[in-house]
């Protein structure tokens, strides 16, 4: 068997003193979706930050391809870096530059073919995307799904081997989110790459994922197929799936406590 | 009370100067080795800045440094009259121009109009995670964003300073001429005479001073914007008094020891 593309054991992180991740571990293997679904606050955006290696972690290991991206050096990061896309949750795109410029600068920074072939390259990005008319348009003046859509295109100009997608249906109409999910899982059959996709949307999560990890409160619930959590036992991810409201255990001394104190929940 | 806010304060400056050292050692250490990592400043970029930063600032400076050659002239000539020395105008305007009024002048300038719009691009980009975005794709967010801005300040803060002496003095003269009935010539040969490369120079270090202020000031305060678009605009404001307080003071100290060779 070939080891995961992605393996993170029990990794620990803390924001000051607050712990946000408690010991999350999961891999993903070649070719797969794995979507992180959690709520507001579950730990899911930290943890993706972590998968990028854009912070440091507090204790655990994370190896991406084989390595640990916390000890790589310059030459190794600079080889990570051209082999995962990553498309933001905003889009991120350069405002300064038009949709052209934004796909084309990773191939400019990270090879030395000419411009023409650039150009070439990435409007073929642009192409798979149906984004080929809005080349020469900046993104102020781009829709939210086109957004979207540039990011992706930008995200997967180096055919990287891992992609990255954060809430790719945040803000999106719902049949723009169906068509974003739609071409997801078209580039992973046609690019052949493995994907993590961190959501909050439940159809979004159900109709693109391989495998599901539901993280809530810093702690991965339950992994596995999409049939194995709908049919989950856990009342918590039920709760998640059914939307409904958390409940926790309500203590009236610890309240009053905190009413006195001021000092916030521990 | 008291106590706790000012170590606080102080904590946060100590760390916020670091912070600032720490940018200025990596945006030179990609100036130098940059091209060794397949990382070279974009001599592009440089001159992008230099244009917005330098040559789009021309304007504002000519009004700017013309108008304070005449009121150099002005203030020169009533406080001269009490002593019965007016015609001596052109020494006071030369070395007051050339070593304090043109840098200060160009350094406030340029920290008000390039320093913030540096912290404002760079706060957004933090915000809309345009600066993650860099880093995913393997380009380091100092390089691209800062060491150009650098040499591209560093270069033409001297040359904005050299400019408004010329216009500075140009202005005195121009004044100084009408109210006190000499030829252009005989002032301007005067000044010529009158003015020393030391006195030059002078000036032109200490605009290189400032230009390493307006940028690590400009792009520090951008860097640590965290959270909304509010913030951006508080760490405009800060920015900008920030680099002007920090030029006014770094002019005084550097005039204490110029003046003391």
């Amino acid at each position: 068997m070939t080891p995961p593309i992605i393996s993170v054991e029990n990794l620990v992180t803390y924001y000051g003193r607050h712990q946000v991740l408690k010991g999350v571990s999961l891999a993903v293997e070649q070719g797969e979706i794995l979507v992180i679904m959690g709520g507001s606050g579950s730990g899911k955006s930290t943890l993706l930050r972590h998968l990028l290696g854009l912070h440091a972690v507090t204790s655990g290991k994370i190896e991406i391809f084989g390595k640990n991206i916390q000890t790589l050096d310059w030459r190794e990061e600079q080889e990570f870096r051209r082999n995962i896309g990553v498309s933001f949750q905003g889009g991120a795109l350069f405002t300064s530059m038009t949709v052209g410029e934004n796909v084309r600068l990773p191939l400019q920074e990270h090879s030395r073919l000419d411009e023409q072939t650039i150009a070439i390259m990435s409007r073929m990005k642009l192409e798979m995307v149906d984004l080929s008319e809005s080349e020469d348009l900046m993104p102020s003046e781009l829709s939210g799904g086109m957004i979207k859509r540039a990011a992706l295109a930008r995200a997967i100009v180096m055919d990287p081997k891992l992609l990255f997608f954060d809430e790719p249906s945040a803000g999106l109409d719902p049949v723009v989110a169906a068509e974003l999910d739609q071409m997801i899982l078209e580039l992973r059959d046609a690019m052949r790459m493995t994907m993590v996709v961190v959501t909050h949307d439940l159809d979004s999560a159900f109709q693109i994922a391989d495998k599901i990890a539901v993280l809530d409160q810093g702690e991965i619930l339950q992994i596995g197929s999409v049939e194995m959590i709908k049919q989950s036992k856990h009342p918590r991810v039920q709760a998640l799936l059914q939307r409904q409201i958390r409940t926790t255990q309500f203590d009236p001394d610890e309240y009053l406590e905190r009413l006195m104190s001021g000092s916030g929940r521990k | 009370m008291v106590y706790s806010k000012l170590k606080q304060w102080l904590s946060h400056g100590i760390s916020e100067f670091g912070y600032i050292v720490i940018l200025l050692l990596e945006s030179l250490y990609w100036i130098v080795l940059g091209r060794f990592k397949s990382q070279a400043v974009s001599i592009r970029a440089i001159f992008f800045y230099m244009v917005q930063i330098g040559i789009n600032a021309l304007p504002i400076i000519s009004v700017l440094s013309l108008t304070i050659g005449v009121m150099l002239a002005m203030q020169g000539i009533h406080t001269l009259r009490v002593l019965g020395a007016e015609s001596k105008v052109i020494l006071g305007l030369v070395l007051s121009v050339t070593r304090e009024f043109a840098p200060l002048i160009i350094g406030i300038v340029v920290a008000g109009r390039s320093g913030s719009a540096l912290t404002a691009k760079i706060g957004t980009m933090q915000v809309s995670q345009e600066i993650d975005a860099l880093r995913v794709i393997g380009i380091n967010p100092v390089r691209y964003l800062v060491s150009p801005v650098l040499v591209a300040v560093f270069l033409m803060l001297p040359a904005l300073t050299f400019y408004a002496d010329v216009l500075g003095i140009l202005g005195g003269i121009l004044y100084s001429s009408t109210e006190l009935n000499h030829s252009v010539q005989v002032y301007i040969l005067e000044a010529l005479d009158l003015l020393s490369l030391d006195d030059v120079l002078h000036g032109l270090w200490k605009s290189m001073v400032f230009a390493v202020i307006i940028t690590l000031v400009g792009v520090s305060n951008g860097f640590m914007v965290q959270g909304g678009a509010e913030e951006v605009g508080t760490a405009t404001t800060r920015s900008v008094v920030f680099a002007i307080t920090y030029i006014i003071i770094a002019d005084m100290i550097f005039t204490f020891y110029l003046s003391h060779e």
